[in-house]
């Protein structure tokens, strides 16, 4: 395979063979080798064979192997002779994160770290199994699928602003639940409203660095050491099952011959597979929004109760890590509609996009990457050139390195959280396995991640944000 | 002999699991399976759920068969303990699967570690001639 180097952060996989499209790359040396190691660049090379696929299939820098398509891979298809692949959004549909500012300074809150963790766990359902966040029943879920974060404004989780500062407004139109399975259905109910486990997690977090005092500002955030919440999450058992059933039902329909890789099904967008898929992951899209909804509800709550006020714990945004959908982009100098695929990445529109609140446009869309657990995250601004350089996208968080497997046997518990003591930062977590499979070392350097989408122009620095007490799930 | 056995991989988690016999390589997934979450020989027997999957080949049967256990996960808070009774057919368009599962609900006395989201296809191999063996990556 021919790689070659365009500049210090891009690289490109010309077009040979069944290609449509050539890959692009966004990295640099150090992550490159990383991306080396396993088979990023041969699932990249997939994806761009796929039918119907626009100027390029794009990697970004935090980019690993996945299944069928790379995890941080961004590929975007003609909205009528294209493709749509459950493979190229992923498992946990709208798998997200959401931040809230405070008013809050550091050492207004360096001592009740403890009792804000505790109410977290409280009053956020974490873990697996139904969560217990309470009883819908099938009108209310639908409800949920339909309106999003909106339905639960609405029922009193949350404020109006909320929602205008959020992508898709909180709510993601053409969402179909009557699509959805018994199952789907079935694990949705008892799950709204839960943080789940694995990668996911709820952090207090501190401004450590700004880069763009004006930007900065806009988004909320006034000097260092103002204190963050940042919510990480998705769409729960509900979004897995929408995957799992309609990989099934293309499978059904369409066979599996020729496919390199069987992760790879798709169904052509305009077709009856395609279209159902499409409106059944909406209503996931919309599920997750709801249920970051209803944390950042439960967080304000929290802090309330804690520390007696939530005054203008605001929104500063949400991002979908984990989406398809249709958005206008420029293709051979023509303005045409496309359906992409962020699978890990992170959309970054820049200013002037209709898509994003008046509030944000004239700066840019707020880009929320979120690092491993005890390492930083970040605030990045979309800009224009994202636009032109992966369909408005950047990355989404730090991407593993190492197996979980790899990491327990590396790493303790006990002596993660002591580790994380030790940078200031309180853990509340359920195992001492589970912490030790989520070990900063485990995870790519974030830093460096950053760094790259700034220097690429797909992202710019925005703040940096550490974290001071984190509830892993 | 081997139950299963984990290779690596980056992101997720990938793992071959071995049997006499194809139904036996599949009740070893299951417990490969549920070693990412919690620990299968601590969770008492109290409680069982028949299950049956349909497929149209094994590897869908397969993932169907898993799925079941994240399902029930997600539905009944239920945690496997051992997969019982598993009988394989395959008939003209379909394979079928038969199983019962065994285990117990969550409850504070269980330490889980982790979660799987779901059973992917990527790199999925079954593979039948003196013994069976099968190869899964699951999505974290």
């Amino acid at each position: 395979m021919e790689i070659k180097k365009i500049n210090d952060t891009t690289w490109e996989i010309p077009r040979t063979g069944k290609m449509n499209v050539p890959v692009v790359f966004y990295s640099s040396a150090r992550l490159l080798k990383l991306v080396h190691a396993d088979r990023t660049l041969d699932q990249a090379l997939n994806v761009a064979c796929l039918p119907g696929i626009q100027r390029s299939a794009y990697i970004m820098p935090d980019a690993h192997q996945g299944y069928g398509f790379p995890i941080g891979g961004v590929a975007a298809f003609d909205a009528d002779e294209g493709i749509v692949s459950p493979g190229g959004v992923g498992y946990d549909i709208n798998c997200g994160v959401r931040l809230l500012k405070t008013e809050f300074m550091e050492e207004e809150v360096r001592d009740r770290r403890e009792d804000l963790l505790a109410g977290f766990s409280r009053e956020v359902p974490a873990g697996v199994g139904k969560g217990g966040a309470g009883r819908l029943n099938k009108k209310t879920l639908f409800e949920v699928c339909i309106r999003g974060a909106e339905w639960a404004v609405e029922n009193g989780f949350g404020m109006e602003e909320d929602l205008l500062r959020t992508e898709e407004y909180g709510r993601m139109k053409g969402a179909d639940p009557s699509i959805l399975s018994q199952r789907a259905i079935e694990r949705g109910i008892p799950q709204l409203g839960s943080l789940g486990a694995g990668n996911h997690f709820l952090e207090i977090q501190k401004v450590e660095k700004i880069y763009d005092a004006e930007t900065a500002g806009v988004f909320g955030i006034r000097k260092t050491g103002q204190i963050m919440v940042m919510i990480h999450c998705g769409s729960r058992g509900l979004g897995h099952q929408v995957a799992s059933d309609h990989i099934r039902l293309m499978e059904n329909t369409f066979g599996i011959k020729g496919l390199p890789d069987r992760e790879l099904i798709n169904a052509p967008i305009q077709s009856d597979p395609g279209g159902r898929y499409f409106r059944a992951m909406t209503s996931a899209v919309n599920y997750a929004f709801a249920n970051r909804q209803m944390i950042a509800h439960r967080v304000r709550r929290v802090f309330e109760s804690v520390l007696s006020r939530s005054q203008g714990m605001d929104q500063v945004y949400d991002v979908c890590h984990n989406v398809a959908k249709f958005e206008d982009h420029e293709v051979n100098g023509r303005t045409k509609k496309v359906c992409i695929h962020r699978k890990g990445a992170t959309r970054s529109f820049g200013p002037g996009r209709g898509e994003i609140p008046e509030v944000y446009r004239q700066v840019g869309q707020p880009v929320l990457i979120p690092g491993s657990m005890g390492t930083a995250s970040y605030l990045l601004a979309g800009t224009s050139e994202a636009e032109k350089l992966s369909f408005g996208s950047t990355a989404h968080g730090a991407g593993r390195v190492m197996s979980r497997h790899q990491a327990l046997r590396s790493f303790r518990g006990e002596k993660v959280k002591e580790d994380m003591k030790k940078k200031g930062i309180e853990l509340r977590a359920t195992s001492w396995k589970g912490v030790a499979e989520e070990a900063a070392p485990a995870y790519k350097d974030v830093d460096e991640v950053v760094r790259v989408s700034h220097e690429a122009g797909l992202g710019r620095l925005v703040a940096r944000l550490v974290p001071v007490g984190v509830m892993k799930g | 002999m081997q139950k299963f056995l984990f290779l690596e991989h980056t992101g997720d988690a990938k793992f071959r699991a071995y049997g006499a016999t194809l139904e036996e390589a599949f009740a070893n997934a299951a417990l490969a399976l549920v070693s990412l979450m919690w620990d299968a020989s601590k969770v008492a027997d109290k409680k069982a759920y028949s299950v049956r999957i349909e497929g149209r080949d094994m590897e869908q049967l397969l993932s169907g068969f898993l799925e079941e256990i994240l399902y029930l996960l997600d539905t009944k808070d239920f945690l496997l303990a051992c997969v019982e009774k598993v009988r394989i057919t395959r008939g003209r368009k379909s394979c079928f699967l038969k199983a019962v599962f065994r285990g117990d609900e969550i409850s504070s006395a269980y330490e889980i570690f982790g979660e799987v989201k779901a059973v992917t296809y990527n790199e999925m191999e079954i593979q039948e001639n003196n013994g069976a063996e099968v190869q899964v990556v699951v999505d974290l």
